[in-house]
């Protein structure tokens, strides 16, 4: 069903929390995800290793392992509920039947455990997104392209709950817009380029999964937001940048749901803060218990509004303890279960314990102060008072640097001398972003590298 | 330091393109030796824009856009370089391994080893061993430089010191290694002669294998 967002679904502070969405999402063995309670969402991937056919045997039985193993210990730790991520490597999209099979062994083993221990478990599957390994990328013709839609198909078909992607479009453009702190061009990748390929690509996502009873989850800006977060992590780039280009992303994640998606948005979205207050869908969200696969300065006030909780993804390697998927489980299993004790109190107790995760974070870096619940309200409040992702996607840029400009005043948010600077330097940028789409759109295709795009990809 | 020299390294810290290329046409037209141009007012600024990264006073885009001043001077110097025999700091091939398609952190690399004025050959991501082997024979390069970021492809780098070895170049390059999954002791364990866990440190590792 196709939707357009024009008034927020949560507008109201305390109505903006984890584990309670307005559309809460319920599988099919009656599993309600946003309906009260923070469910962990346990994500892996395989040690390193290749994968080709004579390794496949070796593959699965990682797979096996790791799904076993995290079974067990959320039944020993009395969890009630539990959604797996398989969030499938390249060479498991490019040949659609790996994955599908990791699919299906992966079911087998949660439907066991939910069979026999009554651990409720949901399944989310995301291909990869093969098509950028054409360069310039085809984004909707070619044999990558063709595989990639195959396999959502028979991941589908093998058990999926739900399908999911950190699609690509734009990033071939946004990766140097990134590296060169260059407002303009982040605004063409995402509110132009990347906008106009989730369109296409989200149209056939969800017919998919129309078509096998499949829930159509979302699309993490991982690419986009992610890669700026870790850079500025590493001091290459200014936090107040990737802070920028953490809300930019939003109108382009966003179509996934104008297109039929209902979530849960991926966990590497951090975005979907934003797309919770705007659709009432729930999200994944993942911090502090996601060191095992990024560092990052948001790993509390993360944990503020998510329904599912989860770990990013942790390679199948021998800890102390356990083998790290399990360790994995065992955070994510404590860490929701702290979030729904205090749900369980009331919603006083839930609120307090919500404002001290946004209280630690928030003051310390501009990343953690876009993430606060009542700024994401304020600006996507602003965001989806335009009706195209290019006007959504300026608004985003004016109106968080002029957020983050009073938090700075006001003593709400610690910005160095650099990063004031840079402050000053992206607000000029934005301001001179034309109204006019078809306006920019002339402004910046002299400027954009062909050898770098199709643009024809994008009906440009 | 002449007052052209002085012009020329501050235009690059600064990232004056157009002023830098102007002020090494004019530099090299007052007769001033090109090596001196190079190292006392190209590498010097860059040195200092490296500095400056270090303090967190610059960040990687002030950092291309000093890059590209220097480029754009660089353009002009190279053929009286040339004439003069005056060498590159190094030649590096550099590239993503194949089935990997991650390459922020590799063109990081070659940007930065481009400001230390190295020679670098860009392959792109997805690179096949035999991609590798083609643009050592070709090129000459003293450096492989390989990145991968999935535990999935980090392999490919050993089948890519492999192919080199078989193919009898190993001892004509040295080969770095980095990227998220990886460690020295992988690094050592595949053959690799050095490995760098950021991009500033790749340039460090980079001159001490041609030094």
């Amino acid at each position: 069903m196709k939707r357009n967002f024009n008034h927020l679904e949560i507008s109201n502070l305390d109505d903006f929390i984890f584990g309670r969405s307005p559309s809460p999402i319920q599988l099919k063995n009656g599993m309600v995800i946003g309906g009260g309670e923070v469910i962990p969402e346990l994500n892996f991937t395989l040690p390193g290793m290749n994968i080709s056919a004579a390794t496949m045997p070796e593959v699965r039985g990682q797979y096996s392992q790791m799904i076993t193993e995290a079974c067990t210990r959320a039944v020993e730790l009395h969890a009630k509920n539990l959604v797996v991520e398989f969030e499938l490597l390249p060479d498991l999209t490019l040949t659609p039947e790996w994955g599908a099979e990791i699919t299906a062994l992966l079911r087998a083993v949660l439907d066991e455990t939910e069979k026999k221990h009554g651990l409720k478990t949901g399944l989310r599957v995301t291909p990869n997104d093969i098509r950028e390994f054409s360069r310039p990328p085809l984004m909707r013709r070619g044999k990558f392209t063709e595989d990639m839609f195959r396999c959502f198909e028979l991941c589908a078909k093998a058990g999926a709950d739900f399908l999911a992607i950190e699609s690509t479009g734009g990033k071939e453009v946004h990766d140097e817009a990134i590296l060169k702190g260059d407002l303009r061009l982040s605004v063409f990748a995402l509110g132009i380029l990347a906008s106009r390929d989730m369109a296409y690509l989200w149209d056939k996502i969800v017919a998919i999964c129309d078509q096998y009873g499949v829930i159509p989850s979302g699309d993490s800006a991982c690419g986009f937001a992610n890669t700026a977060m870790v850079l500025a992590e590493q001091k290459f780039i200014p936090r107040i940048w990737a802070a920028l280009i953490r809300v930019l992303t939003v109108p382009r994640s966003l179509v996934a749901f104008e297109q039929g998606a209902i979530g849960p948005n991926k966990d590497c979205a951090y975005e979907g803060v934003y797309t919770k207050a705007i659709t009432g869908f729930p999200i994944a969200l993942e911090g502090a218990e996601a060191a095992c696969a990024h560092l990052s300065p948001i790993g509390n006030i993360a944990k503020a509004v998510p329904d599912l909780w989860s770990n990013e993804s942790v390679q199948n390697v021998k800890l102390l303890s356990a083998m790290a998927p399990t360790v994995s489980l065992e955070q994510l299993v404590y860490a929701t279960r702290l979030m729904n004790t205090a749900s369980a109190r009331g919603s006083h107790s839930a609120l307090a314990l919500r404002d001290l995760l946004v209280e630690s974070d928030s003051a310390l870096d501009p990343q953690a102060y876009v993430l606060r619940p009542d700024v994401a309200i304020n600006l996507s409040q602003q965001i989806i008072s335009e009706t195209t992702a290019y006007a959504r996607t300026r608004t985003a840029a004016l109106a968080t640097l002029e957020c983050l400009r009073k938090a700075s005043a006001a003593g709400e948010v610690t910005l160095s001398r650099v990063e004031l600077r840079w402050l000053d330097t992206l607000s000029a940028e934005a301001e001179n972003l034309p109204d006019s789409e078809d306006k920019f759109i002339g402004e910046m295709l002299p400027t954009i590298d062909a050898n770098k795009v199709n643009l024809s990809e994008y009906e440009l | 330091m002449s007052t052209l020299i002085s012009d020329i390294y501050n235009n690059i810290l600064e990232g004056q393109k157009a002023k830098a290329a102007e002020n090494v046409k004019a530099a090299l037209e007052q007769g001033i030796n090109p090596e001196t141009i190079l190292n006392e007012g190209m590498v010097a600024a860059m040195g200092e824009v490296g500095r400056l990264f270090e303090e967190g006073e610059y960040f990687v885009p002030e950092m291309l856009v000093s890059a590209r001043a220097m480029q754009e001077g660089m353009a002009l110097l190279k053929p009286a370089l040339a004439k003069g025999n005056v060498q590159a700091t190094g030649s590096v091939i550099i590239g993503t391994v194949k089935g990997d398609l991650h390459d922020i952190g590799k063109n990081l690399v070659g940007m930065m080893l481009e400001g230390a004025a190295f020679e670098v050959h860009d392959l792109g991501t997805d690179v096949s061993a035999e991609k590798f082997i083609d643009a050592i024979q070709s090129t000459g390069a003293q450096i492989v430089a390989m990145s991968a970021l999935l535990t999935t492809t980090m392999g490919n780098m050993k089948t890519t010191i492999q192919a080199i070895e078989a193919a009898g170049l190993r001892g004509k390059v040295k080969i770095m290694v980095g990227g998220a999954p990886l460690s020295d002791q992988y690094a050592a364990q595949i053959g690799a002669d050095g490995y760098s866990p950021d991009a500033s440190r790749a340039v460090v590792l980079a001159k001490s294998l041609v030094g």
